[in-house]
């Protein structure tokens, strides 16, 4: 057998105008690249920096002091900001917690398509409002009346949380198959029994996955706690009836304060705080793939 | 004939179309005056279907289906993809009820009573006639639950480890599984899945067992398995099974309803009869067609 010579009429190598083409092509691709290389160096620079200012708080007196009493420099830490933020969170949380997920078990598993549609673009757009807005309107509603209080503040964080809990709990609800509602329809069992037995437990790990990125985004707000309770003390405060320190709150009021001894420690809180939410977060994703995987999904 | 006819005992003599022309009624009405129906028939009916057609909006994707269905028998129904045959199987337990396009015309009755009637409940249906799917369906709970969910809720709470186990020797997987009942299900092979599901309805003692295409997603071992408790089932329930697998119609199945898409490419029965007379002496054209292989 001798060997054909390459005929140069049916040539492999690029011809025409593809070598510009692959210009234009790998050009795209880089720019692709190069932008998000950009979002997520922010995040790392972010975490590097707030690291640098405040990583040399932390310490033990600095997570359980009082609060720095204004225009004094030196001494305090955010110890009651902690326990003040826990305690909200959580006032918002038990309220937040029933209500979206009903609202999910309602808008996926009942509501028509024309209800559904309506109530969950009403949601989409609770989700998107500003936070400021449930402080105005919690402050209007009850702090002008009853005065500051965790439960106040708890309420305003509460309509914060709710359509993040609905929304990834209607997600998390959604991906249970369909042939396993079929299955449980078959069985003669009323839908509500179907809902509690076998479609929640299914999606339970994205509902507490849901809750617990909603108590992380609780945990971090600033404004309706602002609005709600503006005026708190130094001190571990532990009956909700009375307005609390929060960690943003206290990072607001030490970046007001103009000390420099303050300043460091607002890094120290703000470092502490994105530290926690960072941790939640990243904990609650690998604990969803998980619970998913064994469940199936 | 329209739906909602359910205080009617009798079923007009026109809707009864199929070879077995008996007065439908309620099983435990009249139990003296029906010596004469026990004797001209040896089973008796299940399903009454008198020109049953099926719309999912302006689409008609069945049309005019009569047959009965006997008591403890195995009925199978064969045909091409399209044809309705699992369309009309999930009429029969009502599983088409959540498409909100779905219509039924013509009459179906269950020992009697109008299947879509007004007094007939959805939930209670399904709790006498159960369903095995086309992919086995197990929920994510451990084995002894999969089967003891449904019997709690239905208030069948005495002696449930006892339940459990009959559920699981009758669907012929006890030996497999009673050193596991707490893991979970999602760790069963296939065809383990697929006899679980079996169990699953069968701990709830319906009446009926509808199987759409049980086997299609099993290997030949356990399509076997499968096959074989269908045969012992029968002597209990009341089997009715699709499958697009001749074969299996004609080892499984008494009866044999052959579907086909008619001139308008709409579903519809084109025959029904004893299994074995459809596939030596079929009356019509198109299921002798169908079953030497000439299209489907």
């Amino acid at each position: 057998m001798s060997a054909i010579s390459p005929d140069p009429n049916y040539t492999l190598a690029p011809s025409g105008n593809l070598r510009r083409r692959m210009l234009i092509s790998r050009t795209a691709v880089t720019g692709t690249i190069v932008a998000a290389g950009a979002a997520v160096a922010v995040l790392g620079i972010l975490v590097y920096y707030a690291a640098y200012q405040g990583a040399s708080q932390l310490n033990l007196s600095f997570l359980t002091s009082d609060l720095p009493a204004i225009g004094l420099s030196g001494g305090g830490g955010i110890g009651p900001a902690l326990v003040g933020t826990a305690e909200v969170v959580l006032i918002a949380t038990l309220i937040a917690l029933p209500v979206g997920i009903l609202t999910a078990i309602y808008l996926s598993e009942f509501a028509g398509p024309t209800v559904g549609r309506l109530m969950t673009t009403g949601l989409e757009l609770m989700a998107g409002l500003p936070t400021i807005i449930a402080g105005i309107f919690i402050a209007g509603l009850i702090v002008d009346s009853s005065g500051q209080s965790a439960w106040a503040a708890g309420l305003a964080v509460a309509i914060v949380e709710v359509p993040l809990i609905a929304r990834a709990s209607i997600e998390a609800l959604r991906r249970v198959p369909p042939t396993m509602r079929e299955a449980a329809d078959a069985l003669g069992v009323a839908h509500w029994r179907t809902v509690l037995g076998v479609i929640l437990p299914t999606a339970s790990n994205g509902i507490v996955t849901a809750t617990i990125l909603a108590v992380a985004r609780g945990a971090g707000e600033t404004a309706p706690v602002l609005l709600t309770i503006p005026t708190f003390g130094q001190t571990y405060q532990l009956n909700p009836n009375h307005a609390v320190p929060t960690v943003p709150l206290e990072i607001w009021g030490l970046l007001n304060s103009g000390q420099p001894s303050a300043l460091a420690q607002a890094w120290g809180a703000a470092f502490l705080l994105m530290i926690l939410i960072l941790a939640v977060n990243i904990g609650a994703r690998v604990w969803l793939r998980r619970g998913e995987r064994k469940r199936g999904l | 004939m329209s739906i909602g006819q359910s205080s009617s005992e009798e079923i007009p003599e026109e809707g009864a179309t199929t070879r077995l022309r008996l007065p439908d009624r309620a099983p435990e009405a009249q139990p003296g005056a029906t010596s004469y129906v026990e004797s001209a028939t040896e089973h008796e009916t299940v399903f009454h279907a008198s020109s049953v057609s099926v719309n999912y909006g302006e689409k008609r994707a069945l049309d005019d289906v009569s047959m009965e269905i006997g008591k403890h028998r195995a009925t199978a129904f064969i045909g091409p993809s399209g044809c309705g045959k699992s369309t009309f199987l999930r009429c029969l337990n009502r599983m088409n009820d959540s498409i909100p396009s779905f219509k039924l015309g013509g009459e179906l009755r269950y020992h009697g009573h109008d299947l879509y009637g007004s007094e007939a409940n959805r939930v209670e249906v399904r709790r006498r006639i159960g369903m095995v799917f086309q992919k086995p369906n197990p929920f994510a709970k451990s084995i002894y639950d999969n089967i003891a969910w449904a019997a709690k809720n239905l208030g069948m709470k005495d002696n449930l480890d006892d339940r459990v186990e009959r559920a699981l020797r009758s669907a012929a997987l006890w030996d497999e599984v009673k050193d596991r009942l707490k893991a979970s299900a999602l760790g069963l092979s296939g065809g383990q899945q697929q006899r679980l599901c079996i169990a699953r309805a069968i701990a709830i003692e319906p009446d009926v067992i509808l199987l759409d295409e049980p086997a299609s997603a099993l290997d030949p071992i356990a399509t076997a398995a499968i096959e074989d408790l269908i045969h012992a089932l029968k002597s209990e329930y009341t089997i009715v099974i699709v499958t697009h697998n001749m074969q299996q119609a004609m080892r499984v199945a008494d009866k044999t309803a052959f579907f086909s898409l008619d001139d308008t490419r709409t579903g519809t029965l084109i025959e029904f009869d004893q299994t074995d007379k459809l596939f030596s002496r079929p009356q019509d054209k198109r299921t002798e067609a169908y079953i030497t292989g000439q299209f489907g």
